[in-house]
């Protein structure tokens, strides 16, 4: 480390940045300026850390909000690899001793959550939908559970640590021509490891994605059957929509992982959300819940996704969607 | 901390040389995820109320103990399956042997009740420490119920293991190194792994087999071995609610802010009344 240990540093509030594709991801800007708010609150810096190679875009992280931005920038990171992004991270947390640790929930960073959480002796929550401070300045991380919210605290161990979806938290506004120190860290060569990355592949995938689609249609365990899905990938297709799922279609493997909504998957806020064959379960309403209109379709007349939309309709979905297919093809 | 690094069996690497490979199988009972809705909060009390739903096993697990099995088919393996949970949850234990598992730990003491995922992790390090050294630990990718995710990393982390979360493919199982596929953001990454290692799967890995009655009959003879806070030879601070750096300390019931309008009629009428209101809305432009 080039900039020696500092005791100033201490109490910071701290972003692990997501650069696993090679541009800095939008949870990351969004947590900056979750860090930022906090550490005006408790008078102390926002931290960002990031690693990776060839990286652009550092000045996005002091317009989020960002006071010190340590660099890890070497053809050794490239990849997120488990040893070597561990080990620096450990080493500087433990010197420089963050009140908070925050990290995006993309792929890595609920990797290294846990493994850094563990390694630190501390606690860790995972997917929270808001972070707050209480009285005493102790970071109340709110999670969606049993139909409500649980707040965890990790009141006796430092780093207070926390996972959250992209969406979380708004975008901050970026303070153009906002500046901060830039402190680089010497990176060891990427040795021969016991685990390494060897390479990260994108798939191209076809239709909106979720996160930009103005209309959503999400199903459930409702739907019953992989021919009651193709009934819903027919209606998206129709509409120009994003499909999304509850937990339970990608259990039934009718819908894959990534195109899940809710706590553990995509927090999104498009125009319009339809929900089909879905309880209404919490940990999936928290992904949608800032939509602006939303419809319920369930053949439940007391399911609970009811009291969380603005339009109702009971009905067997299998026989109901078919119905409005036709309707919307015919207009 | 456990000190697996001073445990010397950690160390050698002889042990890769041995014949029969041996792979553990975290496993966890939950309350049946397709009656896990009717765990509500009580808004005066703010505590769960709970019906008696039945615990099962958490259905990712499935996945990592069909990986299991489909690995014994092709080499000479042992499989142990280890679970914390009451003295109830042996019952999913002895089901993972009937569908094949050799041997069955389940981890059960009042002094474990109230963990989090770190106090979890580390008690069943606690409990892996004391078998055969693992060659391979497969675990579900999270818990239908807590559903965090962390506890195969955190066990990875108390072994000094490395870890891969979000297997969906196994590429390559021939070597010490290990080639697997995993979840990443849009598409995967391909990970070379040394074994001992930790995978935590997902359910594109493999499709879980179903039980049979010769297994049923043969997992009838198979004991499932039951270790507390002693055998584990652990402090009653390092485990449960005592050791768990996070805690829950408050619940809210959700607050609902929308007021629904149910769309009434036939069918028909109901397709009609939705369809404007889509047309209202512009999402019908093209």
């Amino acid at each position: 480390m080039k900039e020696k240990n500092n005791i100033e540093g201490s109490g910071d509030i701290w972003v692990i940045a997501d650069h696993s594709q090679n541009r800095i991801a939008g949870v990351t800007l969004q947590l900056v300026g979750k860090a930022r708010e906090l550490a005006n609150a408790l008078e102390k810096k926002a931290v960002c850390l990031i690693l990776g190679h060839e990286i652009t875009g550092m000045d996005l992280l002091f317009e989020a909000g960002a006071d010190i931005v340590y660099r890890g920038d070497s053809q050794a990171l490239q990849f997120y690899q488990q040893s070597l992004f561990t080990e620096l991270i450990i080493d500087l947390a433990v010197k420089q001793k963050p009140d908070m640790i925050f990290l995006g929930n993309t792929h890595t960073g609920r990797e290294l959550a846990p493994l850094l959480a563990a390694a630190l002796g501390t606690g860790l929550s995972a997917h929270c939908v808001d972070l707050c401070l209480g009285d005493d300045g102790i970071l109340e991380q709110k999670i969606p559970a049993y139909g409500g919210l649980m707040t965890i605290i990790c009141p006796e161990k430092k780093p207070q640590m926390a996972t959250c979806a992209a969406g979380v938290f708004p975008m901050p506004e970026l303070s153009s021509g906002r500046r901060g120190k830039i402190i680089d860290l010497d990176v060891p060569e990427g040795g021969l490891d016991r685990i390494c990355t060897l390479e990260v592949v994108e798939e191209q995938t076809s239709g909106p994605v979720l996160e930009n689609a103005p209309l959503v249609i999400a199903g459930g365990a409702g739907m019953g059957s992989k021919e009651g899905w193709s009934l819903l990938e027919n209606l998206a297709e129709r509409l120009h929509a994003a499909l999304g799922c509850t937990r339970p279609a990608v259990d039934e493997g009718w819908a894959q992982l990534d195109t899940m909504i809710g706590q553990s998957g995509k927090m999104i806020n498009p125009e319009i959300y339809i929900g089909v064959g879905l309880s209404g379960e919490l940990q999936h309403m928290v992904g949608i819940m800032d939509a602006k209109l939303m419809i319920a379709v369930n053949s439940d007349e007391k399911s609970p996704v009811f009291e969380q939309v603005d339009y109702g309709v009971v009905d067997d979905c299998r026989e109901f969607i078919p119905l409005l297919i036709e309707k919307i093809e015919n207009a | 901390m456990l000190s697996l690094s001073e445990n010397p069996r950690f160390k050698s690497q002889d042990n890769r040389l041995k014949n029969m490979f041996h792979i553990v199988v975290c496993v966890k009972a939950v309350p049946d995820p397709e009656k896990a809705d009717s765990i509500k909060i009580d808004p005066a009390t703010k505590t769960l109320i709970r019906k008696d739903i039945p615990m099962v096993l958490n259905p990712i697990d499935r996945f990592a103990l069909e990986a299991a099995l489909n690995i014994k088919a092709e080499r000479e393996s042992c499989i142990s399956v280890i679970s914390m949970g009451p003295p109830s949850a042996e019952v999913i234990i002895k089901e993972c042997m009937a569908l094949g598992a050799d041997k069955g730990y389940l981890l059960s003491d009042m002094a474990f009740g109230g963990a989090d995922a770190f106090a979890t992790a580390f008690t069943l390090a606690g409990g892996i420490k004391k078998l055969d050294v693992p060659d391979l630990i497969l675990c579900g990718m999270a818990s239908s119920d807590g559903a965090t995710e962390w506890v195969g990393p955190q066990i990875a982390s108390f072994l000094e293991m490395p870890v891969v979360t979000m297997v969906n493919e196994i590429e390559q199982s021939d070597e010490i190194s290990w080639i697997v596929k995993a979840d990443a953001e849009n598409g995967y990454r391909r990970v070379s792994v040394r074994l001992p290692a930790v995978f935590t799967v997902t359910r594109e890995l493999n499709q879980p087999r179903t039980l049979s009655f010769s297994g049923i009959i043969k997992a009838r003879k198979k004991e499932v071995q039951t270790w507390n806070l002693e055998d584990l030879g652990c402090d009653s601070s390092q485990v449960g609610a005592e050791g768990s750096p996070t805690i829950v300390s408050e619940m809210e019931p959700a607050q609902n802010v929308r007021s629904c309008t149910i769309l009434t009629g036939t069918r028909e009428e109901k397709v009609e009344a939705l369809f404007k209101i889509l047309e209202e809305s512009g999402s019908l432009k093209t």
